[in-house]
């Protein structure tokens, strides 16, 4: 080691700020010192508001009475029965479903063809994550302006001889183009981190493969598949979690009556808590959403690491 | 198949999944040099160019202003998050004292709870504080994050203790070991940490929304959406240039920083 020799010039140094403090304490005053600040920060901002909503949640509140009567469980029967709340949830699964089955699955494609080519990997690569870096608020009108009756997409389908649709105006239509434009966005993203978790399998089983005459579809299914598996649970619960919280700038910027509509087609449960909360201004119910909201990805998230990590166990 | 054919296959695949990734901004650029009567003639190439779009949203409405407030949120958080959680990550990685288990189960905890979770408490704090319609409503939620803390923690813990216990012997205080010595240990986690809070920071839309009134304190993403669904509404050509600009700078910044990005991701996915 090179340090000793440096010390013997020094080592004067320790005695200047030497007697007043041991080691020990100057660490323990450190510690201590710099937690300050940031403790306090998590228990006011973090933790303090994560139990007052909990408590909300249990009492009628509309902002502008000073009152707010215990309900026991009131809200949560409230929202139980009312049809807008579970076409959000539901809309929700669907956003989850298709949004992150599809990230995953045309990432994974991207990443396996980026795996086969020699020439211009660098230049796909930045072409395919330049949306993750952009704006989501423009990215969403411009796909409204893509997706308008008079616009592009229908000049196109008009010209193949397809009748021009109503998409983001049609019920049926608007949530799949809300998630292709969330899909299109996020792609980029997970084709990175499975291009990094391709780059980790060791090549000699491939070529052990080969000997045994594998065909790609084998080496796949029985090399690939079983060895990214921890990068594809990350996948999917990283994407679940963003497709959750997400989906709120989206469909507000997309839907056409920037609630959720047409006909709450669109409306994601995040959007719901909004207009609870600041446009009927019910906190109570609102929070109880949140609750809801929480022990969803809560459970979502144990779900998906029990199984996913099970299901190609090696 | 035979080796040329499937290459030619790849790439064919891939050039297609580039045009669909390219044509939304191509299309986006398109539009805003449009002149209002062009707007709706389906050329790529518009047929008369005109700056003229970018002209009007920054005299019509506040795109300046939001703009230079989106980058005060942007940047103010950012090095915030990065100092606070570079700091706590490395307290927890390299000392002993009393209480840092529950601390950093504390912290850890505050990871599995959704924002949307604290939006209410948050505005009720901000109405009671005089906090709403501030630069200090704006910034205070973001000042630190868990998910920073975690990921510096993990990387601090490579960092040899015998490295700091040499700058101690040395006689270089513990604030100054932590700046000079475990800091240029993690740079590739610190630039990471750095853009991704940027770029949540400079997305953010929900907090933002609730907590401003004024339309002079928005950021970039609320502008635009009011800019949009507001008064211009269906003016595609004037909305394309306020997303234009909404959305260039973040791509700039990836074109300077393109390889940090892509590692840093990598760094934070299998961490």
């Amino acid at each position: 080691m090179a340090e000793p020799s440096l010390d013997t010039h020094k080592s004067p140094k320790i005695k200047r700020n030497g007697p007043s403090l041991t080691l020990k304490q100057s660490k323990y005053l450190f510690v201590y010192l710099c937690l300050l600040l940031p403790l306090i920060f998590y228990i006011c901002i973090r933790i303090a508001p994560t139990l007052y909503t909990f408590n909300i949640g249990f009492r009628e509140w509309n902002i502008l009475s000073p009152e707010k009567p215990f309900v026991g469980f009131d809200n949560y029967v409230t929202l139980a029965n009312d049809p807008i709340f579970k076409k959000s949830l539901w809309n929700t699964v669907i956003f989850i479903v298709f949004g992150v089955s599809g990230q995953v699955l045309i990432g994974l494609l991207i990443a396996l063809l980026l795996q086969r080519i020699n020439k211009f990997v660098g230049v796909f690569r930045v072409i395919y994550f330049i949306p993750y870096v952009t704006s989501i608020v423009a990215v969403s009108w411009v796909f409204r302006w893509l997706f308008m009756n008079n616009g592009i997409i229908n000049e196109f389908l008009v010209n193949l001889g397809i009748p021009p649709q109503l998409f983001l105006n049609s019920p049926d239509q608007a949530i799949y183009i809300i998630i292709g434009t969330m899909i299109w966005q996020g792609l980029g993203f997970q084709m990175v981190i499975f291009l990094a978790g391709l780059e980790n399998i060791p090549k000699m089983f491939y070529e052990a493969a080969e000997v045994d005459g594998a065909n790609s579809w084998n080496k796949f299914k029985s090399i690939t598949l079983p060895l990214l598996n921890p990068t594809i649970v990350f996948s999917v619960v990283i994407g679940s979690i963003n497709f959750i919280q997400v989906s709120f700038t989206q469909v507000v910027n997309m839907s056409v009556d920037s609630a959720g509509g047409p006909l709450h087609s669109t409306i994601s449960i995040v959007v719901y808590i909004y207009q609870l909360a600041f446009r009927q201004y019910s906190m109570g119910l609102a929070s109880a959403a949140t609750v809801i909201l929480f022990l969803f990805i809560l459970a979502l998230t144990i779900f998906q690491m029990k199984v996913l990590s099970k299901k190609f166990d090696y | 198949m035979d080796k040329k054919t499937k290459s030619f296959v790849v790439y064919t695949l891939l050039i297609l999944g580039t045009i669909i990734m390219i044509f939304p901004f191509v299309w986006m650029v398109s539009t805003s040099l449009k002149s209002a009567l062009d707007v709706y003639t389906l050329s790529i190439i518009p047929e008369n160019p005109t700056l003229e779009n970018y002209r009007r949203i920054f005299l019509d409405s506040l795109f300046g202003k939001w703009f230079l407030n989106s980058i005060i949120v942007a940047t103010v958080t950012t090095i915030s998050v990065v100092f606070f959680d570079s700091l706590v990550g490395y307290i927890i990685a390299k000392f002993k004292f009393i209480g840092k288990g529950i601390i950093f189960i504390a912290i850890l905890s505050t990871l599995m709870v959704p924002t949307e979770m604290l939006i209410i408490p948050w505005y009720l704090m901000s109405s009671e504080f005089g906090w709403t319609d501030s630069y200090w409503g704006l910034l205070f939620p973001g000042l630190m994050t868990g998910f920073g803390v975690f990921l510096m923690k993990q990387f601090m813990e490579s960092i040899p203790d015998d490295l700091l216990d040499a700058a101690r012997i040395d006689g270089l205080g513990e604030f100054k070991i932590f700046i000079k010595v475990a800091i240029p240990q993690v740079w590739p986690a610190i630039s990471a940490l750095f853009i991704f809070s940027f770029l949540s920071n400079w997305n953010a839309f929900l907090w933002p929304l609730i907590v401003t009134d004024s339309s002079s304190l928005y950021t970039l993403p609320v502008g635009l959406s009011f800019f949009a669904s507001g008064e211009f509404e269906s003016r595609w050509e004037l909305i394309m240039a306020g997303a234009t600009i909404t959305a260039l700078p973040l791509i700039l910044v990836f074109f300077l920083l393109q390889k940090h990005i892509i590692k840093g991701i990598t760094l934070t996915g299998m961490k």
